[in-house]
Order: structure tokens, then C-alpha cells, then sequence
């Protein structure tokens, strides 16, 4: 039986060409798809700092962080025991890490509350994303810094 | 026999042939599971990005709470009159709506402002500005009130000094004003031009005034930038195509003929939101987050260097007219935007605030100086990224093709619209 289709050196130029477009055309793609977040980003508001030293979480004023709106947080900062900080000095910075920009504000600890908690003044988000707020701690047990990811 | 023709082939045309169905499956893997995204048109991230944009759930108007005539409707009538009225310049032929053209969205289409001089920077548009904490392209103002007062006495725009505005007040407009703000000082004796910040005439002449005249003088030209920002305050967007695409998305209406996107609109705002990233610095429902971003525009054109937010922090930290001045109604505790701010830093200088993309396609040319003449221009610039001459640009190379930036410009065209105003307020009051 003659076969219908005969693979002909032609053939496998076309194979190849349509392969090596095919390879081509997903790593373009790859390569310009929008930057997303990592996956394993821990969003939570309660975070142990870098060096185990101190606890600390953060209260927004509502459920979800607005966008391009001043606001304010507590902080809440206690021991790695749980003892709650009061005298503590504490600065603020942080930015978004894919972007490579800072926070478009200086938000500072303006008051402390007592019982460890702090407030937070002059937080605000001008882009959607993934942001992180860094609180660096200095007090009687030591210098640390509590790290925070925000996603918008 | 296909098994004979594949052991036919050389061992790297195997392995492009298996790699070509390997990916080719996957592709139509992806596009049979795209089938019912399809169908629901929009992922959850791009629905609540779209929701994000749309002028319905826009949140009323932020107060000022350093002008508390910001929303006084008497103001608002005699700022309408006030910005309208040329005798508040030196030349008595310069109002604010000579570069703020009224039928031109409150811009005036020209590379930088022309008012009794040239000035050094592209004249920007007005509706919507009430929404922002920061005015002018570099934020040296920080309501929109000491905006107003900026180019009255700027030597290149209207000219004139805040004394001979004070008895223009007192002349012409008297009963409006003391019906809001109360009696006007009494003017007698005064000269004709005496200013801080006017020409050194008017400067020796402000020097040798009573301090207690000054104060007058200056609490009058406050008030006058009040009235003004009442009556600007009520200018904003009404819904454009794309509010009425993006409710009608929503909903999962089918499409109608008033919500209706091309294809090239509809690929154009998945580029802006997607690929291109405009989203970033374009976002909420004025499109744009009112803050300052360096993306590398070329200072070719100006006259002089021009730093942007570094030079425009310093300027309204130290404002005569700011949020914690004597003048704003504010308490200390309100100016959270100027206590807050960044006053320093790499990433302020050559950065300038995003205006507002409702309107755009009819407002080149484009950028702080008018540097770039179109669109696709400043597609391509976004596209490009070059490297900044000053600082540091944002930008990151997009590999823009010719079409996707059209697609884009397409969808820019979906936000054009109407001005939304109380009556009258959207062209020059009958009594000029």
C-alpha cells in the first residue's frame, strides 16, 4: 500500500521551524509576563523580628489596607515571651521590592499607648501590590527589625 | 508509518518535534481552560482592578480642612467670577482661565503656560484636582488653594502682586467678598504694587508696610485663593465609555451599543492593566495616584534644571500659604500629607505627579515641559525607558509593538468625557 504521506526532507524543516517558533514564542512570553508577587509571601500581621528578639503585630484601621488614602496603624510590640515594649525607639521604612521604590510617605510612631501599643501616623499605599513595611526597633533588649508584607 | 517517519528523522529534529507537541499540547491546554475565562471575560484580580478604576465607586470629594469656604457655595460663585477675571494681572489681560481654557478642559493645548510671559512648564488640567494632596507638576502646593495663588504672583503668568489684588477685591467685588469672609481691611494709604515674592519694587515696598498691613494683605490674597479653589473644587469627570463599559462588564450585562469596546479598546486596557503596567502610576478612578515618579523625560527643552519633587518638597514644606500656615483653617493635626511627607532623597529629583488619563488623547502635547507631542510618543517612551539624565527613572523597558501601543491609545480614547459642574460653572460667568 502507498502510504498518503510521505515524510519528505521538507517535512522536517517544517517541523523544526514550527518547534523552535513554538520554543521561541513561550519564552517571550516568560519573559514579559506582569510581574506578580512571590507565592510564598507570609502576609501575616503578627511577626516574630529577624533576630527573635521582639513580637509584633500590626492593626490597620479596617479589614482591608485602601489605597491612596493617609492612615493610621497601630503596633503592638512585645518581647519574644510576650512582655509588651513601651520605651522603645522605633523608625519606619519599607517600599515595594519588585518596583525598587521606597513608601511614598515617612510614617513615624507618633505616641506610645501603653501596654505596647503604638501608634503609627502617615502610612499610605499609592500602588496596588506587593509592599513591605519594615518597623527597626530599639530598646533595652536589643536592636531588631520586624518585617511586613502588604499586598493591595 | 508516522513512527517510521519520525525514526527517519535526525536525533535533534526528534527532539524539536517532541518539544513542538509537548508545547503545542500545553497551548491548547491553556486556551481550552482559557474557554471559560473567556466566557467570564475578566479574572478576579483584573475585576477588582476594573472596579478599582470606574468613576461609579468613586468616594465623595475628600474635604479640605485647611479652607473651610471649600465648600461654601458663595465662594464658589466668586471664585467662578474671580478666575475668570483678567484684571487680576499686571497687564489686566491675564486670567486664570486664559491657560486654564474653559472648552479645552481647562488646559490650553501649548508646550508650556503662556500668561504676561512664558513659563517653564505645561499648563495642567483642573477637573478632579480637589482629590489630590499635592498640586502643580512637582507638588509645591499642598492644597488646592495655595495652587491658585501661585501664578498670580508669578512674574511669567498673571504677574500682579497680592496688594493690588487685595484692592482690586475692595473695588470690584466687596459685597461678595465680606458676605463670606467678612469686613475687608481697610486699604487707605496703601501703594499700588508692595508683595514678598513680586519684583524688588514691590518687595522694598512690602518691606516698609506695618506688619499688621501685611497680614491684612496677605489673609485678603488667602481668601481670594479660597474662592477660587470653591469654585475649581466642583469641577470633575463625569462617566466616560469606559465607566459604562466597566459597570456593564461587571454586571456580565451582555455588551450593548453604549458600553461597547473595539477590540483593539478592549486589548489596549488589558495592556494598561497587564503587560504595560500604566495601572502602577495610573490607578483609581482619576488615573493617577498623585504621587511622583522620575521616568526619565528629557530636559533638552528647558531653559533651566529643573529637579521636579526635590525642589517642590522644599517649596511646600516652607509654603506661606500651606496647611500649617496662618492662613489655613486647618488644625495641626490635619496636615498629615505635608508632616508625612518625603522630604529628601534620590527618588524625588526629576519627579513630577501623574496627571490625571480621563481626557488625555485631547490634551497634547504631553509631559511637565510638553515634551513629547503625542501619544505615541510618550508610548514609546514608556516602551523605551531610557535612562534618566537626572536621577533615577521608574521605567523598565516594555517591548511595546506598533500595535499595542495603538491598542493602548485606543483604549486612552474610552476616557474621554464630559466635565461634570453646578450650572454655569464650566464657561465664563455672564457678569465678565
Amino acid at each position: 500500500m502507498r502510504p498518503f504521506f510521505r515524510f519528505t526532507p521538507r517535512h522536517r524543516a517544517i517541523v523544526a521551524r514550527t518547534s523552535a517558533a513554538v520554543v521561541l514564542i513561550g519564552v517571550i512570553a516568560g519573559c514579559t509576563a506582569f510581574a506578580q508577587a512571590p507565592n510564598n509571601l507570609d502576609y501575616s500581621r503578627t511577626r516574630l523580628s529577624e533576630a527573635g528578639i521582639y513580637r509584633g503585630t500590626i492593626r490597620p484601621a479596617g479589614d482591608s489596607i485602601p489605597q491612596g488614602r493617609m492612615q493610621s496603624w497601630m503596633f503592638h510590640l512585645e518581647s519574644a515571651s510576650g512582655a509588651p515594649v513601651d520605651s522603645a525607639t522605633v523608625t519606619i521604612d519599607g517600599g515595594m521590592p519588585q518596583h525598587g521604590h521606597g513608601l511614598p510617605t515617612k510614617p513615624q510612631v507618633t505616641r506610645a499607648l501603653g501596654n505596647g501599643d503604638h501608634l503609627v501616623e502617615g502610612i499610605k499605599f499609592n500602588m496596588g501590590g506587593w509592599w513591605v513595611v519594615k518597623f527597626h526597633v530599639s530598646a533595652a533588649a536589643g536592636n531588631d527589625s520586624l518585617v511586613f508584607n502588604i499586598s493591595l | 508509518m508516522y513512527i517510521f517517519a519520525f525514526m527517519r528523522l535526525r536525533p535533534w529534529q526528534r527532539v524539536a518535534f517532541l518539544a513542538g507537541i509537548v508545547l503545542g499540547s500545553l497551548a491548547l491546554t491553556t486556551a481550552l481552560h482559557a474557554r471559560p475565562r473567556e466566557r467570564a471575560r475578566w479574572s478576579p484580580r483584573e475585576r477588582a482592578l476594573l472596579r478599582s478604576l470606574s468613576i461609579e465607586g468613586q468616594e465623595p470629594l475628600p474635604l479640605d480642612p485647611s479652607n473651610r469656604f471649600a465648600d461654601d457655595s458663595g465662594a464658589a460663585h466668586l471664585g467662578h467670577l474671580l478666575f475668570f477675571d483678567a484684571r487680576f494681572s499686571r497687564t489686566g489681560t491675564v486670567s486664570c482661565a486664559s491657560c486654564h481654557v474653559a472648552d479645552k478642559n481647562f488646559q490650553d493645548g501649548l508646550r508650556v503656560g503662556r500668561g504676561v510671559g512664558e513659563g517653564t512648564r505645561r499648563t495642567m488640567p483642573i477637573a478632579g484636582t480637589a482629590r489630590s494632596a499635592w498640586y502643580f507638576w512637582d507638588g509645591r502646593a499642598d492644597s488646592q488653594w495655595e495652587q491658585a495663588l501661585g501664578p498670580l504672583e508669578n512674574p511669567v503668568e498673571h504677574g500682579g502682586d497680592r496688594t493690588q489684588y487685595a484692592q482690586t477685591m475692595l473695588r470690584e467685588y466687596r459685597a461678595e467678598y465680606e458676605s463670606i469672609f467678612g469686613p475687608l481691611p481697610s486699604l487707605a494709604g496703601l501703594p499700588a504694587h508692595a508683595s514678598p515674592v513680586a519684583d524688588s519694587a514691590s518687595a522694598a515696598a512690602w518691606a516698609r508696610l506695618p506688619v499688621a498691613h501685611r497680614e491684612d494683605i496677605s489673609r485678603v490674597y488667602a481668601n481670594i485663593g479660597k474662592a477660587i479653589a470653591a469654585y475649581e473644587r466642583r469641577i470633575d469627570f463625569a462617566p466616560s465609555r469606559f465607566d459604562r463599559f466597566v459597570a456593564s462588564e461587571l454586571e456580565r450585562a451582555p455588551r450593548s451599543s453604549a458600553s461597547h469596546f473595539t477590540s483593539n479598546e478592549e486589548a489596549g486596557l488589558r495592556l494598561f492593566i497587564g503587560k504595560a503596567g500604566c495601572v502602577n502610576c495610573h490607578n483609581g478612578p482619576s488615573f493617577t495616584d498623585n504621587h511622583f515618579h522620575n521616568t526619565g523625560i528629557s530636559h533638552d527643552s528647558e531653559t533651566s534644571r529643573d529637579s521636579g519633587r526635590s525642589a517642590g518638597i522644599v517649596k511646600a514644606l516652607a509654603g506661606e500659604f500651606n496647611c500649617t500656615s496662618r492662613y489655613s483653617d486647618a488644625r495641626p493635626g490635619d496636615c498629615a500629607e505635608l508632616r508625612f511627607a518625603v522630604a529628601n532623597g534620590p527618588e524625588l529629583i526629576r519627579a513630577y505627579k501623574p496627571p490625571s488619563l480621563r481626557n488625555v488623547v485631547g490634551r497634547a502635547p504631553y509631559m511637565h515641559a510638553g515634551q513629547l507631542t503625542t501619544l505615541d510618543d510618550v508610548l514609546r517612551h514608556y516602551s523605551d525607558a531610557p535612562v534618566a539624565a537626572f536621577g533615577q527613572s521608574e521605567l523598565k523597558p516594555l517591548h511595546l509593538s506598533t500595535e499595542e501601543r495603538r491598542q493602548i491609545i485606543a483604549f486612552l480614547g474610552t476616557l474621554s468625557g464630559p466635565l461634570t459642574a453646578p450650572a454655569g460653572f464650566l464657561a465664563a460667568p455672564l457678569r465678565n
